[in-house]
């Protein structure tokens, strides 16, 4: 990761009349990784986006994107940032292979057609009129159209939204691939499992405010330590796991069924022997999820 | 990205490429126009298959006019109809096709995926509106050899009127058709509104009473509408000798008023 930033937005903000779509938001994203913007439904990801790469217009903030003001030098930037949005379609009759040759010519230095079909596994779809392709197809196009001007950043918004499993791990995948060709990655998603398998970096935004930002292990692990989350059995009441929790020591927690340790895989041992001295089955043991992170920083809404 | 940036500098002149892109656009959108075989063949052959159809079927079409004192006077009925079916051929597409085809991109996200381009929305505009201009003559070319070729009618007396009402007839009717296309939130609504503006439309033209037959009162509401105008402007301009100045002040009264609305009103997503 060479570190150099290649997107800055400071303190962005945007309403639609009464509405504050996004309060304040600032974040940087750097060359090379793949950056992923994660929040629920109307957290203001997409307005974010939609302003990075000066699609929408806005109130207050600065915002550079390659050294670039996205929306002075509007044109330059449609040449070096290939956007995917969300609920985005073609016309039913355009195939695949007219449609990548078409959006190809819009660009100066275009990549190859038949070569990203064969990177998105789309070459044998190549006569296929939009309306005939599967969800996941239409998708990988919608994706190869982003990349077919050849971008030093690909901006993808709900890149797997309404994909089956399949589906969406063969994305992934994909945007593994297209991050090797060098491409920095912005990722707009409200999946968690999808910020986790695939970001190195994230802002957690959340009414319109980033909650979070870092790598996405620090934002899972907080620290060095793991924390492991022990789901105990139902008949442990709140008084029988005070006295477990007193005993374990400051590292531990315990709320609605569930213990949470934090420290190294030797605070575990001692926390499972100590549960199972006290004659305390354990049902469940996972480690701290970004969805745990997630559901944490939005509870309070 | 000095280097990105420096190519950049060293592409042919913007004119050039955006002309580049948008010839690119025009070709693959005259491609799925005609892929579209319905919406294409309707767009195509229907005013002349229409002014056949009412040439052969009707038989009060093949009688002659009787107007004494009227330029009409002694005409074969069906050669009247020529003006009427022109309308047609100049309404379908401006008011059937162009709306619903920019209202179905708007409702798609076509335009909004073009606006993340390098290509400005605003071509796929300029193409739309170049492909029912060149469908509208394509048409009327095909109406007009009918017209010639089954019923012997002739060319307009004056052909340079002729050719003046339909230059800005289409620049009135297709801002009509804008109009519509700029706020319809989906391709159905767009439609549905084309419908309703092209038959009453249309029945002012004189679909249904060509020229002579059309009653007072009509032609009294059709001169202030635009195809209405053009038909009777049309008249003048195949079988008279005079010059319509209200009808053609009327179409250029509502080209001045459609295309500023229009462009106020229009939404890209």
């Amino acid at each position: 990761m060479a570190g150099t930033p290649v997107i800055e937005i400071d303190h962005l903000r945007k309403t639609y009349g009464n509405t504050v779509a996004v309060a304040d938001v600032s974040l940087t994203v750097q060359e090379g990784e793949i950056f992923g913007i994660l929040g629920p439904n109307g957290a203001g990801k997409t307005t974010t986006v939609e302003a990075m790469v000066g699609l929408t217009p806005i109130d207050a903030g600065r915002i550079r994107v390659l050294g670039l003001d996205p929306h002075r030098d509007t044109m330059k930037l449609r040449e070096l940032v290939g956007v995917q949005l969300q609920q985005v379609r073609l016309p039913a009759r355009l195939r695949v292979g007219e449609a990548l040759e078409l959006y190809a010519s819009f660009y100066t230095n275009p990549a190859i057609p038949d070569e990203l079909m064969d990177l998105l596994g789309l070459a044998d779809r190549r006569r296929t009129a939009f309306a005939d392709l599967s969800g996941g197809q239409q998708q990988r196009l919608s994706i190869a159209l982003a990349l077919v001007g050849n971008p030093r950043i690909a901006v993808l918004d709900e890149l797997t939204t309404g994909l089956d499993p399949h589906a969406r791990r063969a994305t992934w995948e994909l945007i593994e691939r297209v991050r090797r060709r060098g491409v920095t990655i912005v990722l707009v998603t409200h999946y968690m499992d999808e910020a986790e398998h695939l970001c190195d970096r994230l802002a957690i935004i959340n009414h319109g405010l980033v909650e979070a930002t870092g790598t996405t292990r620090d934002l899972v692990a907080v620290g060095r330590d793991t924390t492991y989350l022990i789901r105990l059995p139902e008949y442990v009441t709140g008084e029988l796991a005070a006295r477990t929790v007193l005993a374990l020591g400051d590292d531990v927690r315990f709320h609605s069924g569930v213990l949470e340790v934090t420290g190294g895989l030797d605070t575990l041992a001692a926390t499972l022997t100590t549960l199972s001295e006290a004659g305390i089955a354990t049902s469940e043991i996972r480690t701290r999820s970004l969805d745990d992170v997630f559901v944490d920083l939005t509870r309070t809404s | 990205m000095e280097q990105r940036l420096r190519d950049h500098t060293k592409r042919p002149s913007d004119g050039a490429r955006s002309r580049h892109m948008t010839a690119g656009l025009l070709r693959s959108e005259v491609r799925l126009f005609l892929r579209d075989a319905p919406s294409a063949t309707f767009t195509l052959l229907i005013p002349a298959l229409i002014l056949v159809g009412v040439g052969l079927a009707i038989p009060g079409m093949r009688g002659t006019v009787s107007a004494p004192g009227t330029d009409w006077d002694g005409l074969p009925m069906i050669q009247t109809f020529t003006p009427s079916v022109l309308t047609m051929a100049l309404a379908t597409p401006a008011l059937s096709t162009l709306p619903v085809i920019i209202a179905n991109y708007r409702e798609q996200g076509v335009l909004r995926r073009l606006s993340t381009t390098p290509v400005r929305p605003i071509s796929m505009l300029a193409v739309q509106v170049t492909i029912n201009l060149a469908a509208f003559l394509v048409a009327a070319i095909l109406a007009l050899l009918m017209a010639a070729l089954v019923f012997g009618s002739p060319a307009p007396r004056q052909l340079a009127l002729a050719a003046l009402t339909l230059i800005l007839g289409a620049v009135a009717v297709f801002g009509l058709g804008l109009l519509v296309a700029a706020r319809a939130p989906t391709g159905m609504a767009a439609s549905g509104m084309g419908m309703l503006l092209y038959f009453p439309l249309l029945f002012l033209a004189g679909m249904w009473t060509p020229g002579p037959l059309m009653p007072e009162w009509a032609q009294a509401i059709a001169i202030w509408t635009p195809p209405g105008a053009i038909a009777q402007a049309l008249n003048s301009a195949w079988f008279a000798t005079d010059f319509p100045a209200l009808q053609l002040l009327v179409l250029a009264g509502w080209a001045a008023v459609l295309y500023p609305v229009a462009a106020r009103m229009f939404r890209w997503t």
